[in-house]
């Protein structure tokens, strides 16, 4: 299993070294991976069918508990099917509608990276590898998003999608952690086996919340929806993998995911219903203002998506069926329409609903899917999409409390996206053909025969319902919790509410279809609302915030040294100083302390005296000179307290640096009287208060008792066991080598900078101006 | 002695920081200097101090039989010294490239920041 | 600095030092010393004999450029510390030693082969930095 979700990425990392190969007319070959991913996991369905759960276990990081967990059971099976069969099909699509594209293969590997994460997502059972591909999936999200790199709104759409599915990512990560600490593992199958006890856990809304902001970003619900129409400036095979297919699906199948551990609580149950439904009704609302055929599309897919949400948030064993189904219906149908919608804007040159008409004279095939796909977008019989709807309003109208509230809205959201599904499947085609478009030509059979495919398939399933049956929709209800046993599709329920429902749906749809043009002055109008959207509200909220991030930087990052210096002192010398002032009393005890001798005061004279003689003259060379005696003065220091090999380095080094000064020194500035006399002083206390800080720090620090336990260790053994009998030396090359091998590196790297440094010159063609 | 050791690393640090507030490269470097003695005096002091007891085995035995001198901090502080060397001829050299490309000796005239540039 | 004494001088004060920074290097483990100091003192013979003869004497004594010896000690101070690795499928480091003693320098291991690395290093960057800096300045 690991090794299915890793193709993605592995032939992603072999498209890096091999991509020109598959430019070409090689192209579709590469759609031989997902087809065979398919066919890999379509192997599985009689086991699942059964009621059987395949899982498999890696080891990755043991003591964080956190390991490569897959299971497959109905939910991701449903979903691993969908992935990897519209997959193929895209695969298919874009080698044609790409064609001859300059980073096709770049293309490719994106687009088998998200593959294989989406895959790793739906499949894992640990939370934190699922979070890993999580981001995965927003990651290569962002550069489908912005393959087109050179466009400013590409870039710009693709940085939103990132930003707020980032956010999401982030939300989820939180989740994982909350919920790992309070179960105590990271296996989402066995948090399952603890559901009561989260239930009535402190942090249970907590983590629900976390839960929910990654789903809700990822699957564009209301707030967070307008990255979605954004993402439509990718080419549309990624909008219709990702944006309507797969990847919007990852926070629905969140939910579905956690259902059966954090779900049937009034929080959960009422929070889903809420935002699903302003999502579905906000957006398919906003459907009707829309010519781009794309904008119709991403409204009604983020539209869907709040349905998915709202069923979800009914939680019976029937708006979860319904769920299932409406899962597959809409897999089908948006495909097909985004698939269409590509067709017709390679072949046509616009997307605008405004102003296409009767295409179906030159692309019969296209015409064909479009309208096979619009029917079940509308739930017609004999579609799958009117088994859905069916099931959808048989949950709505089983749900408690509110019944008339939920019916209403889902009843209007269904008109609305019936609208939708003709604007995109059926306008195009219909009506006379204008002038400008009888350039247009049949497009390609790889082209094509992807979208007729899913509407043929989306009629099939509706004909005979057993076919989704007991192979993929009841072992997803199993996976949520709920019996399953007793489901059974049909087209035909009887005569009930519901059907007279389904019928009031169809004919005001079609009625709001013949009434209603789509027109540039409509959604001219919801432009005025644009100052008011969650979107601008989040621009100036982004715009505010870099403009304080700015304002403070400019605070503290203002370029001064002597700035950052004096800040950081003064907080040690205040910091410190209180604690130290505040919580103890120094305590000198002169009988431990070794006696002063004449010489060793003298040594400490001269030392204090070239410290003075350094900072205070105003000779460069006098300075050099008299550093050079405070290096003596200390290694004068080592001597007298047994520390010769100190003694010896420090004396070899002070020489080098007194040559290194004197060599540069000609070269560099003479000393300026850069500061007045005022700021001298102010510096100047502030070095003597840190400088005595540090002497009664260290005083103090005398008075503790110390632990010499490492020290006499290695002078215990020096000898046994490293055959020497200088402890200094055998420390440096032998108990702590690797330190000394780290650092006699670290000085090849700063004799190479200064090399570097001085001996190569910037080509004056490099420089920047 | 130890009094005096306190008060010579105080000395080492303030003369360092003052050094590091001017405005001057070469001061600047200096400072550096300073403080980095000062900061391995620290090290050694803390250590505790112990007169003609060096950490190296008599010839005739095998392991310490009188007092010795720690000799984990003269390591550390071995190591410092030569990185410090390092560390000091590179400030130096970027100094003198600084002061060739920007053309000031004047720490407060180099606050451009990249974006500025 | 091109004084006749201190020509003349430096002239046998190269030889005298290289030798004492080796026997320095040599003693390091029983005595004050090692590879640290050892390599400063021989640094600083070149040094001195670069400012009495000119830097291209100097460098024309050392034949390769000074630089090169830093690789080689790292290498040098790396293997030391890799040999019991492939040897004897010991940790990275384990001290190796020759069971007997050789004359004047005393007990033989990976030790001394590391200490070597540490001076060849510290000679290279030493003489490096110092030897780019006359060039340029």
């Amino acid at each position: 299993m690991l090794t299915a979700i890793l193709l993605g990425f592995l032939f992603a990392f072999f498209l890096v070294f091999a991509g020109r190969f598959f430019k070409g007319k090689l192209a579709v070959v590469s759609a031989l991976i997902p087809l065979s991913l398919f066919i890999y996991f379509a192997s599985f369905i009689p086991r699942i069918a059964s009621g059987e759960v395949v899982s498999k276990t890696y080891e990755w990081v043991p003591s964080f508990g956190v390991n490569l967990g897959f299971s497959l059971d109905g939910l991701s099976l449903l979903f691993s099917l969908m992935i990897t069969g519209i997959g193929f099909l895209v695969y298919v699509y874009t080698s044609s509608y790409l064609k001859n594209h300059q980073y096709l293969d770049r293309f490719y590997a994106y687009l088998s990276v998200f593959m294989g994460a989406m895959l790793g997502l739906v499949l894992s059972d640990n939370i934190i590898s699922m979070f890993v591909f999580w981001e995965l999936t927003s990651i290569s999200s962002f550069f489908l998003i912005g393959f087109n790199n050179t466009s400013e709104a590409s870039r710009k759409s693709a940085l939103t999608a990132l930003g707020i599915t980032g956010f999401g990512g982030f939300s989820l990560l939180a989740g994982a952690l909350l919920l790992g600490s309070m179960t105590g593992t990271y296996s989402i199958t066995e948090m399952m086996t603890m559901k009561e006890a989260l239930a009535g856990h402190e942090f249970y809304i907590l983590a629900v919340i976390f839960i929910f902001g990654a789903a809700f970003t990822k699957s564009a619900q209301f707030p967070f929806h307008f990255w979605l129409p954004g993402a439509m400036k990718a080419p549309t095979p990624v909008s219709t993998y990702l944006h309507s297919a797969t990847m919007v699906k990852a926070g629905v199948y969140l939910l579905m995911r956690f259902t059966p551990v954090l779900g049937d609580t009034n929080f959960w149950n009422t929070t889903l219903i809420v935002v699903g439904g302003i999502t579905m009704l906000y957006s398919a609302v906003h459907t009707l203002f829309r010519t781009d055929l794309k904008g119709v599309l991403a409204y009604s897919t983020i539209s869907a998506l709040g349905i998915l949400v709202f069923l979800i948030g009914l939680g019976s064993q029937g708006a979860f069926l319904a769920a299932a189904v409406f899962i597959i219906v809409h897999a089908l149908y948006k495909a097909t329409l985004f698939l269409v919608t590509g067709i017709i804007d390679l072949q046509a040159g616009t997307r605008n609903v405004t102003v296409l008409a009767g295409l179906r004279k030159v692309m019969m095939p296209v015409a064909a899917a479009g309208f096979l796909a619009a029917i079940s977008s509308a739930g017609i019989p004999p579609s799958v999409g009117f088994l859905g709807k069916e099931l959808t309003y048989e949950a709505s109208t089983h749900s408690t409390g509110m019944v008339i509230l939920i019916v209403a809205a889902i009843v209007l959201t269904k008109i609305l996206l019936l609208y939708a599904g003709f604007v995109a499947g059926i306008k195009p085609f219909t009506g006379r053909l204008p002038e400008k478009f009888t350039e247009a030509k049949m497009p390609d059979p790889l082209m094509w025969v992807p979208p007729l495919l899913l509407a043929i398939l989306g009629i099939v399933f509706g004909i005979f319902p057993a076919l989704i049956e007991s192979y993929l929709v009841k072992p997803v209800v199993t996976a949520l919790g709920k019996d399953a046993s007793d489901i059974h599709l049909a087209l035909w329920h009887g005569f009930n509410t519901v059907l007279v429902l389904s019928i009031i749906t169809i004919v005001v749809g079609i009625l709001l279809y013949f009434i209603l043009k789509p027109s540039e002055k409509l959604e001219n109008r919801i432009g005025k609302l644009e100052p008011v959207s969650p979107e601008s509200i989040l621009k100036k909220l982004t715009y505010f915030f870099g403009a304080f991030s700015k304002f403070w930087t400019n605070v503290f990052q203002n370029g001064y040294l002597r700035n950052y210096v004096t800040t950081i002192i003064l907080f040690l010398v205040i910091l410190v100083g209180y604690i130290f002032i505040g919580n103890s009393r120094l305590v000198i005890d002169h009988t431990k302390l070794s006696q002063i001798t004449a010489y060793e005061l003298a040594v400490t004279i001269i030392l204090i005296a070239g410290v003075f003689y350094t900072v205070f003259t105003r000779s460069r060379i006098g300075a050099v000179a008299a550093m050079g005696v405070v290096g003596l003065a200390i290694c004068l220091l080592f001597v007298f307290y047994s520390a010769p090999d100190l003694a010896m380095t420090q004396f070899s080094i002070d020489t080098l640096t007194v040559i290194l000064f004197v060599l540069v020194l000609y070269r560099l500035p003479k000393y300026l009287v850069l500061s007045d006399y005022k700021m001298r002083i102010r510096d100047g206390i502030l070095s003597l208060t840190f400088g005595g800080l540090i002497s009664l720090i260290a005083l103090q620090v005398l008075a503790e008792p110390v632990n010499s336990d490492v020290g006499d260790f290695y002078a215990k053994n020096a000898y046994i066991m490293a055959h020497g009998k200088n402890v200094v030396n055998v420390i440096l090359v032998d108990f702590r080598g690797t330190d000394t091998l780290i650092e006699i590196s670290v000085l090849a790297i700063a004799a190479i900078g200064v090399y570097g440094l001085l001996k190569l010159r910037v080509k004056s063609s490099d420089r920047p101006n | 002695m130890e009094i005096l050791f306190a008060i010579i690393i105080g000395v080492l640090y303030a003369a360092g920081i003052y050094m590091i507030l001017r405005r001057s490269l070469v001061k600047l470097i200096i400072g550096i200097i300073l403080l980095g003695n000062g900061a391995n005096l620290l090290i050694f002091l803390l250590g505790r101090i112990t007169e003609g007891a060096p950490p190296i085995i008599p010839e005739e035995s095998k392991v310490f039989l009188e007092a010795y001198a720690d000799p984990v901090p003269q390591a550390l502080i071995l190591t410092a010294i030569v990185i410090s060397f390092g560390l000091q001829s590179f400030a130096i050299i970027l100094v003198k490239r600084a002061h060739k490309v920007v053309k000031t000796d004047d720490l407060d005239e180099m606050n451009a920041t990249d974006e500025d540039s | 600095m091109k004084t006749l004494i201190l020509k003349t001088a430096s002239n046998y004060l190269l030889p005298v030092l290289l030798v004492f920074s080796v026997f320095i290097l040599l003693r390091g483990h029983y005595l004050p010393g090692g590879g640290f100091v050892g390599g400063l003192i021989a640094a600083i013979a070149f040094v001195l004999h670069a400012f009495a003869n000119g830097l291209a004497k100097a460098k024309d004594l050392l034949k390769i450029h000074p630089g090169f010896l830093m690789p080689i000690g790292l290498a040098l101070a790396f293997l030391s510390g890799v040999a019991p690795v492939i040897g004897l499928d010991d940790p990275f480091m384990t001290g190796l030693w020759f069971p007997d003693p050789f004359p004047v320098i005393g007990n033989v291991g990976s030790a001394l082969f590391f200490d070597i690395g540490v001076y060849l290093v510290v000679v290279g960057v030493t003489l490096t930095i110092i030897f780019t800096i006359s060039e340029s300045a």
